[in-house]
């Protein structure tokens, strides 16, 4: 299945995902923002599993002919993966959820979101 | 064959039921490892499916032992920790105590899992607990968990990065299939960069150096019912997952010769040795200094990975355990101060000796483990991890372990010398009170000449309740005993369980 | 040979039990708990005399415990060498916590429970580096000896004495990592660290590499408490403890641990005929043999007195080490003759010092005039004992001198005879002058101070007298010669290669 990676331009896209991504989580001082990163971090990933799934020319993984015992799974798409990223997406957004409600409680406490202003009340 | 480790259930609204909770599956994962010892390795398929399809869980000797290592502390934990709870938790003990069962059926999961995805879900539902868990911890945690929370996240998604490259290459999830497919395949380029996310991914939730920086914050600042939970179990089953890649996923050799994921463990866990020691000497609260020094540890526990022999995954899977129940020991010792002084700076310790034994012996015994003096456990930790240096001709990995005794030395006496020698200070360290709203000094403000400057919050420590220090004793007991065990644990259940 | 026996593990158990009955007993009940470590002590020296007809026939009493490590016990066998010095720390334990009762009290030292209790655990850990059968064995007690020695080294719980703490531990400790990385080390390579006369690794086919770093571990390790320059810092420092523990453990328990150690690594792990094919004894040799005269010369500049007994002790210890180090029968005999001898001369110097800082609070030389008409019995057991430690006959460091000497030439190395002799000048110099401004000179200070208690002027006598009595007959009452001579049999069975004979 190596072969199938041969399509590069969709890894280079998740790759310049990933890298914004990161660049947001680490770079940002709103914590919003490094939300955001997480985000596009985590959805350049469930493509990248998406993206690995396909192949040319394939259609979709469903059998239409009762019978149809010897379909060649070459005609098909990899449904494994989607259906991975299925559970990955509810994974991220419970993330994202309770990442949410972090951000509300740590609103109401402080009054801001900017990581430096928070960093300086909780020192004192 | 049912695993009960992941069956358990979640809906625990009090402590009881929490406790229950943990202490069945304690008893389950006991019987799970007498039933690998006895008759191999236990397997199920969830749901009915046979692998590679369907999801498989294995309980072998490793996972067995892992998961019996984290139940039963976190029985002892959970119960140690209840006034605190109450305290912190107050009217919320339900949905806490939810939390606390969620992270356990995370790390259960984690150790049980074959499936390199499933283990991806269970790294994730128990890494959620444990960031809200931290979140808990007033204002500080607050920041500490959102911060775990990102970090966190970006390690799981590493790891799931490099299973997919993993998948692309082989086309199967589960880690025997891969670990076969990959014998008889030539490397490939992708296999690598899966090695190395995944390496990546897992280091973050282990907390190897560089990817260390949630954890200072995240020990110091969340609930004393916490962190004493999280401290001895929730890196460890990040190591596990490591030591799962090395022994079940790649094949031999593979993670060394190809990939230098073993060599990048090994360099990164002697720099943790060094690091997380000597910043732990400079901290001046006492749960700060314990999580640099669980930093140190598991540059214990990588090098013994990184080794990549068995030798050194013995040492590495003993000092899983032995850093868990020291580490318990003294998160413990520490919440148990807090509980009746409010203190946890180093200072605040001073003349605690007198005013606490029980809870400064334990701690004293945690401590000395710790440093590695025989016959505790923590000498064995080195003891193995020296021999696998050796036999691996490596003698820097042989130096920095037994030198890293000296350094833990220096800040464990650093404490002790308060705990024990120093005359009580006149009192100065008052402050740490109004984050936890426990009483210091109720004696009022009124410096009492009588009592010839012994500051107020030793005049008023006394020894914490039963149910504090009967955890904490056990505990701590068990630092002496898994010690003197050792050679049992290590030929019955590790050597077999690595080879 | 040896016979399966509860009596060795009797013998670690007892000073530990009566450490955790002193620590029972609260301050209040003060005499109960000094009893129990008298008891205590009587009791083990009960024990080692059992042991001893048993290890003079040949027949090691031996208990196994438990398995340690796959393939590793922790096994105590109460042989020659080790009774030796286990004997030496049991007896000495029993006039020294007479003689501690008596200090303690009259310093009104703080915490003496804690004290007692630690004083007692040190002695169970000694008495198990003697008896120790195996290296890992050793390791664990030498490494609790450190433990629990520290607490009496910073017992007086101020700045200077936490210091000391510290680097007490530092050292120590780092002694004890040498050791278990030659442990480690020699378990990988598949070797039995057994202690056997002659050498578990003799007959062994390591590269040289691998002799070298074992040989710098293992002496390394045991150097350090035997105060091998450069290596002994420590040990000056540690001379704020209060006196019973610098008398009997540092100049006894802990630092004739590490010389103990080192017949071991020389007698018992490489064994002469490999240490000999090395040329390892050599380097030990040279160092010890520096370390005797650079402490002597050490010792005379120093005006305190127990800092001046420290370096003397420095010196002393040495001797053995190299005693040890000349691989020949008749020094080894002298080696651990000294051992017992200085044991016993030691320790009545430092009495004398406790006693008298008790009385007088002097701790300097240059204060002492006249002290020796104030405390007669004192003074004269120092004198006794200075005599000794200058090896002036019939005192029994004149018999181990004789035979340590008699060794040096029978291995062809008169230069080390001479040694011998030159040091023995230097502690007449650092110790007679003591003596005579303690009895010649006029007091300056007329106070009329008296002799200490009779729980410290007791023991002071005894030890006196006995410094006198082992001259003239070492195996009085507990046989010190003839375990020696065993020892020396057991390692060099006849006919002897001896150092100077090879090229």
């Amino acid at each position: 299945m190596i072969e199938e990676i041969a399509a590069r331009f969709p890894y280079w896209m998740c790759a310049a995902l990933i890298a914004v991504g990161l660049f947001g989580m680490i770079q940002k001082r709103s914590l919003v923002k490094k939300l955001i990163g997480m985000n596009i971090l985590q959805s350049a990933i469930i493509l990248f599993f998406v993206a690995g799934g396909l192949r040319e020319g394939a259609t979709l993984p469903i059998l239409l002919e009762q019978g149809a015992g010897n379909a060649d799974a070459a005609d098909y798409v990899n449904p494994l993966p989607h259906v991975l990223m299925l559970t990955a997406i509810v994974v991220n957004v419970a993330i994202t959820g309770v990442a949410l409600a972090f951000l509300v409680r740590i609103h109401r406490e402080f009054g801001s979101l900017d990581e430096e202003s928070l960093i300086e009340q909780v020192r004192q | 064959m049912v695993i009960p480790v992941v069956t358990r259930t979640r809906s625990g609204v009090a402590f009881s039921l929490a406790l229950g909770g943990s202490a069945l599956s304690t008893a389950a994962s006991a019987w799970a490892l007498a039933e690998v010892l006895a008759n191999g390795s236990i397997r199920y398929d969830l749901g009915g499916w046979a692998p590679p399809v369907g999801i498989q869980y294995v309980v072998d000797e490793v996972s067995a032992f892992v998961a019996l290592v984290v139940t039963s502390v976190a029985t002892l934990v959970i119960a140690g920790t209840r006034r605190w709870a109450e305290r912190e938790a107050g009217a919320r003990a339900g949905p806490f105590y939810a939390l606390v069962m969620l992270l356990l059926a995370g790390l259960g999961g984690m150790v049980v899992t074959a499936d390199l995805f499933n283990l991806f879900v269970f790294l994730e539902i128990s890494s959620l607990a444990a960031y809200t868990l931290v979140f808990l911890g007033g204002r500080a945690g607050m920041l500490a968990g959102f911060r775990y929370l990102v970090l966190g996240s970006i390690g799981g998604a590493f790891y799931l990065l490099g299973v997919g490259f993993l998948y692309f290459s082989t086309g199967t999830l589960n880690m025997e299939e891969t670990a076969t497919i990959l014998a008889a395949s030539p490397s490939s380029r992708s296999v690598q960069a899966g090695a190395v996310f995944i390496f990546v991914g897992l280091g973050l939730k282990m907390a190897l150096v560089p990817l260390h920086l949630w954890l200072p914050d995240a020990y110091t600042h969340a609930p004393s019912s916490v962190n004493s939970l999280l401290a001895p179990i929730m890196t460890k089953v990040g190591a596990y997952a490591m030591v799962r890649m090395f022994l079940s996923v790649f094949p031999d050799g593979y993670l060394k010769d190809e990939a230098l994921v073993a060599d990048g463990l090994l360099v990164l866990g002697l720099v943790g040795i060094v690091f997380g020691s000597v910043a732990a000497i400079r901290q001046s609260d006492i749960r700060r200094m314990l999580a640099y020094s669980s930093i140190g540890q598991l540059g214990l526990i990588a090098v013994g990975i990184g080794l990549a022999t068995p030798l050194g995954l013995v040492a590495a899977l003993l000092h899983v355990m032995n850093h868990a129940v020291m580490k318990g020991t003294l998160f413990l010792a520490a919440a148990s101060v807090r509980l009746s002084t409010g203190l946890s700076s180093v200072n605040g310790l001073t003349g605690l000796g007198r005013a606490m034994p029980l809870t400064m012996a334990c701690f004293t015994l945690g401590a000395l483990s710790m440093v590695g003096i025989p016959p505790m456990a923590g000498f064995f930790s080195k003891w193995w991890a020296a021999q696998a240096g050796v036999e691996s001709g490596q003698w820097v990995v042989v130096a920095v372990v037994l030198g890293s005794s000296l350094l833990t030395a220096v800040y464990v006496f650093i404490v002790l010398e308060r705990v024990y020698l120093r005359p009580a200070l006149p009192a100065e360290g008052h402050e740490a009170s109004e984050e936890t709203g426990v009483p210091v000094d109720e004696t009022g403000d009124a410096p009492d000449a009588s009592d010839e400057g012994v500051p107020a919050h030793v005049r008023g420590a006394s020894e914490s309740p039963v149910d504090v220090v009967l955890p904490l004793a056990v505990l701590a007991l068990a630092t002496v005993v898994l010690g003197v065990a050792n050679s049992f644990i290590v030929t019955h259940v590790l050597e077999p369980g690595v080879r | 040979m040896t016979t399966d026996s509860l009596l060795p593990i009797a013998a670690v158990l007892i000073p530990a039990g009566g450490a955790v009955l002193v620590a029972l007993t609260t301050e209040r009940r003060r005499n109960l708990r000094d009893a129990w470590s008298t008891i205590a002590a009587v009791a083990l020296l009960a024990v080692m005399l059992l042991l001893l007809s048993d290890a003079l026939d040949g027949q090691a009493a031996r208990t196994t415990l438990l398995e340690i490590s796959p393939g590793i016990d922790i096994a105590l066998r109460a042989d020659a060498a080790g009774m030796v010095f286990g004997l030496l720390a049991s007896a000495l334990w029993v006039v020294s916590g007479i003689y501690a009762v008596g200090y303690m009290r009259g310093e009104r030292e703080q915490k003496q429970t804690r004290f007692f209790a630690a004083f007692a655990l040190s002695i169970s850990a000694t008495v198990g580096v003697a008896l120790a059968e195996n290296l890992l064995t050793f390791i664990l007690f030498y490494e609790l000896l450190s433990l629990f020695t520290y607490p009496l080294v910073a017992h007086r719980e101020t700045d200077e004495a936490i210091v000391a703490g510290r680097k007490y531990l530092a050292y120590t400790l780092s002694g004890g990592l040498l050791l278990i990385g030659a442990a480690a080390w020699l378990h990988v390579l598949g070797i039995d660290a057994t202690f056997q006369p002659g050498g578990f690794l003799d007959g062994t086919t390591l590269d040289g590499a691998a002799q070298w770093g074992l040989f710098a571990l293992l002496a390394g390790g045991v150097g350090v408490k035997a105060a091998v320059m450069p290596l002994h810092s420590w040990l000056p420092s540690a001379m704020v403890a209060p006196t019973p523990v610098s008398a009997l453990l540092h100049a006894v328990a802990v630092v004739k641990a590490g010389v103990f150690g080192m017949v071991r690594v020389v007698a018992f792990a490489f064994g002469p005929a490999l240490l000999l094919d090395m040329g390892a004894w050599t380097v030990l040799a040279g160092l010890s043999a520096a370390t005797v005269l650079i402490a002597s010369m050490l010792a005379l500049r120093h005006d305190n007195l127990k800092r001046r007994l420290a370096y003397s002790t420095i010196s002393h210890l040495s001797y053995i080490v190299l005693g040890a180090a000349l691989l020949g029968p008749i020094a080894l005999t002298g080696a651990l003759l000294h051992m017992v001898g200085h044991g016993v001369t030691k320790i009545t110097l430092f009495f004398a010092a406790g006693a008298i800082h008790v009385r007088t609070h002097k701790e300097n030389v240059s204060q002492l005039d006249g002290i020796g008409r104030q405390m007669p019995i004192t003074m004269g057991a120092f004198a006794l004992a200075s005599l000794s430690m200058a090896g002036i006959p019939p005192f029994v460091l004149f018999t181990s001198k004789v035979y340590l000497g008699w060794g040096a030439a029978e291995v062809g190395q008169q230069l080390f005879l001479l040694l011998y002799v030159a040091s023995g000048v230097l502690s007449a110099a650092y110790l007679f002058p003591i003596v005579v401004r303690a009895f010649a000179r006029s007091s300056t200070d007329h106070a009329r101070y008296g002799e200490a208690d009779m729980r410290m002027v007791v023991p002071i006598a005894l030890t006196g007298i006995f410094a006198l009595v082992w001259g003239i007959a070492p195996d009085l009452p507990l046989g010190f010669f003839e375990l020696a001579e065993s020892v020396a049999g057991d390692v060099f069975p006849a006919p002897v290669a001896a150092a100077g004979d090879t090229p």
